[in-house]
């Protein structure tokens, strides 16, 4: 009943951004067709799994790239495509639509399968991911898919991008959001605590950066390479409104974004607490998973268990 | 045949003044104007643009590499930012983000380093920037300007609002000597052609156009032909100017406020090479750092000034067949 309740003060949030920007100086408002229709948990779910299937697959034909990041980032990818952002697969450059930047790049098959369910980019191309002429390039690259937002994958500079997109919509007094997602081994770049200072600074409410804390980096965990912890407490230090949630929990995604959403004056970190390779039980917590791809076989028995 | 009249040095105002100003009358045209700066806008001039525009003013503390990408993300939601700081932290702090946020999306991104050089004086080399101008031409698509007075950084910087990409544009702290009269045009990609000659042909950008102009006059009086040119936009190279030069005269001097490693000199031999090989020399700084001085001492000590210059024409032309 609360999570009921929680949905349609969500949905009112929308409905009102929505009649906002069809009042905003854009002439071409798509909202009716861009509106994100808001879905039962349960179709959310079957999205969540179906786009779990598409990255295995992927990363098997391709015989490279990174399924555990991937998969730990599906939750919040789906909840922000198909449940969140006032987006637009008809119009991608629409002026009002919220923005999503995927700075840890090298999980873009978590990126692609979104774009191609939501209809930005086909879907009957995912599989041709890193292959010469693709556009499904190894990493976000806005030469291939304009509807991309930032070309990604140079690690530590998505948050920065995400603060001067929200620095110009407050500029042009538009009301889209920017959403940022990095790495927990990617935050130990310098240059994102630059932009944390910086967002602070700026009070860039319209920006949300969201950390997939799943442990686990290329070298190994998180904690014996660089430990990032204790990472909530970091971002509150540094002036950030900071929720902590189990990222693979749709509600507790869709209530953390309400929040930030509702949080004026500063502007929110989502520290997301996540699994790596979530999903596949051999990939699950194991950093070989970080950048190898599964084999014929493992791809068949990740399927198997994805069903 | 009236004495051809000599060129006088009176100096104008810094480039990066002009730079400032430049801002200024941007601004006003065009409201997706924004700068970015880093704790500098006292030197870089960017305080007349905050000062006249405190919203779209956006002060990003000292953090180059954070700025760069800001101003990145300004650009891909439809601003036209101009990020500056000195050329040496603008270029080599930011220089990952300048080549993955900027360069390789092609993003509508204006850096614009001021203090280039090693006319920047007492403090020293930490400060001085002697390579930005091979850094930023291995950045893929930039465009690389070093316009050498007021009234061409004023052109080039407009020009550059204008033109949709990256650019970077050099700037420098001392006064400079004025070279154009008011209302010169200036095109990207367009080098000028400030005196004519069959001899040998000086090419120079930034501070060294002036000495080019000292050297030609003094040549002249020997009876050599010079011909000098303002190559302001390293990148895209003015091919055109340069293969005539070289298969007109058959010998040419660079001369550039940079290492000579990397530099303008580099990419003129590059098409020279190409087009119309001939002897060719070299003025710039060589394979070290300068020290703290004032600017005129440093471009004396450093093999800088006029005489360099004509010592390098001499040079070049012993070696003309």
């Amino acid at each position: 009943m609360k999570y009921l309740k929680l949905r349609s003060l969500a949905v009112a949030a929308r409905n009102k951004r929505a009649s906002f920007s069809m009042k905003s100086i854009t002439p071409h408002i798509a909202v009716e067709s861009g509106f994100p229709m808001a879905k039962s948990i349960e179709e959310l779910q079957e999205i969540a799994k179906r786009i779990r299937r598409e990255i295995i697959t992927m990363i098997g034909e391709a015989k490279s790239g990174h399924p555990g990041g991937s998969l730990s980032a599906v939750e919040i990818v789906v909840d922000l495509f198909f449940n969140r952002m006032r987006i637009d697969p008809k119009n991608p450059k629409w002026p009002d639509r919220d923005r999503f930047i995927l700075s840890k790049g090298h999980a873009c098959p978590v990126l692609y399968a979104a774009m191609a369910e939501c209809g930005f980019t086909p879907i009957d191309q995912l599989n041709t991911l890193r292959k010469l002429g693709s556009i499904y390039q190894g990493h976000p690259d806005v030469r291939f898919i304009p509807a991309l937002e930032a070309s990604t994958g140079s690690l530590g500079e998505g948050l920065s991008l995400a603060i001067g997109m929200g620095l110009a919509a407050r500029l042009d007094k538009r009301p889209f959001r920017t959403y940022a997602m990095f790495g927990d081994g990617e935050i130990q770049e310098g240059q994102i605590w630059e932009a944390a200072m910086a967002g602070a600074f700026h009070k860039m409410d319209n920006v949300v950066a969201i950390v997939d804390y799943n442990g686990i980096q290329l070298d190994g965990f998180v904690k014996d390479i660089m430990d990032v912890a204790p990472l909530a407490d970091k971002w509150r230090a540094f002036g950030w409104h900071t929720i902590e949630i189990d990222g693979h929990s749709l509600p507790a995604i869709e209530q953390a974004f309400n929040e930030a959403e509702a949080t004026k004056g500063k502007p929110t970190c989502i520290v997301a607490h996540t699994v790596k390779g979530k999903g596949v039980s051999f990939m699950e917590n194991n950093p070989k998973f970080h950048g190898t791809a599964p084999n014929a076989d493992e791809v068949k028995r990740a399927l198997q268990e994805l069903q | 045949m009236p004495a051809k009249t000599k060129f006088e040095i009176k100096l104008g105002p810094a480039t990066r003044e002009a730079f400032g100003r430049a801002l200024v009358e941007l601004g006003k045209a065009n409201p997706n104007i924004v700068v970015c700066d880093a704790d500098l806008s006292k030197s870089t001039m960017t305080t007349y643009f905050e000062k006249e525009f405190p919203d779209r003013f956006i002060s990003c503390g000292i953090a180059e590499a954070n700025m760069t990408a800001i101003g990145a993300g300004l650009a891909l939601a439809g601003k036209i930012p101009f990020v500056s700081s000195f050329s040496a932290f603008a270029i080599n702090k930011g220089f990952e983000q300048l080549r993955a946020c900027v360069a390789y999306p092609k993003v509508n991104l204006k850096v614009v380093g001021t203090h280039s050089g090693i006319s920047i004086g007492e403090d020293g080399p930490s400060q001085m920037s002697i390579e930005e101008i091979g850094l930023a031409c291995n950045l893929a698509g930039f465009v690389v300007i070093a316009p050498a007075d007021e009234v061409s950084t004023k052109a080039l910087v407009h020009a550059a609002a204008e033109y949709v990409g990256p650019v970077f544009i050099r700037t420098g702290r001392p006064k400079c000597p004025i070279i154009y009269p008011e209302g010169t045009k200036f095109e990207i990609g367009k080098s000028v052609q400030l005196a004519d000659g069959n001899d040998v042909t000086i090419i120079a950008n930034g501070l060294l156009v002036a000495q080019a102009m000292l050297a030609a006059d003094t040549l002249g009086d020997e009876g050599i032909s010079v011909r000098v040119i303002d190559l302001h936009t390293a990148k895209p190279i003015d091919r055109e100017a340069i293969a005539r030069a070289a298969k007109e005269t058959g010998a040419i001097v660079v001369a550039e406020e940079h290492l000579v490693d990397g530099g303008l000199g580099v990419r003129v031999a590059q098409v020279v090479a190409e087009t119309a090989p001939c002897p060719m020399e070299f003025v710039g700084i060589q394979d070290t750092y300068a020290e703290s001085g004032q600017p005129e001492e440093l471009l004396d000590k450093y093999g800088l000034i006029a005489r360099d210059v004509v010592a390098a024409t001499r040079k070049v032309l012993a070696r003309k067949r």
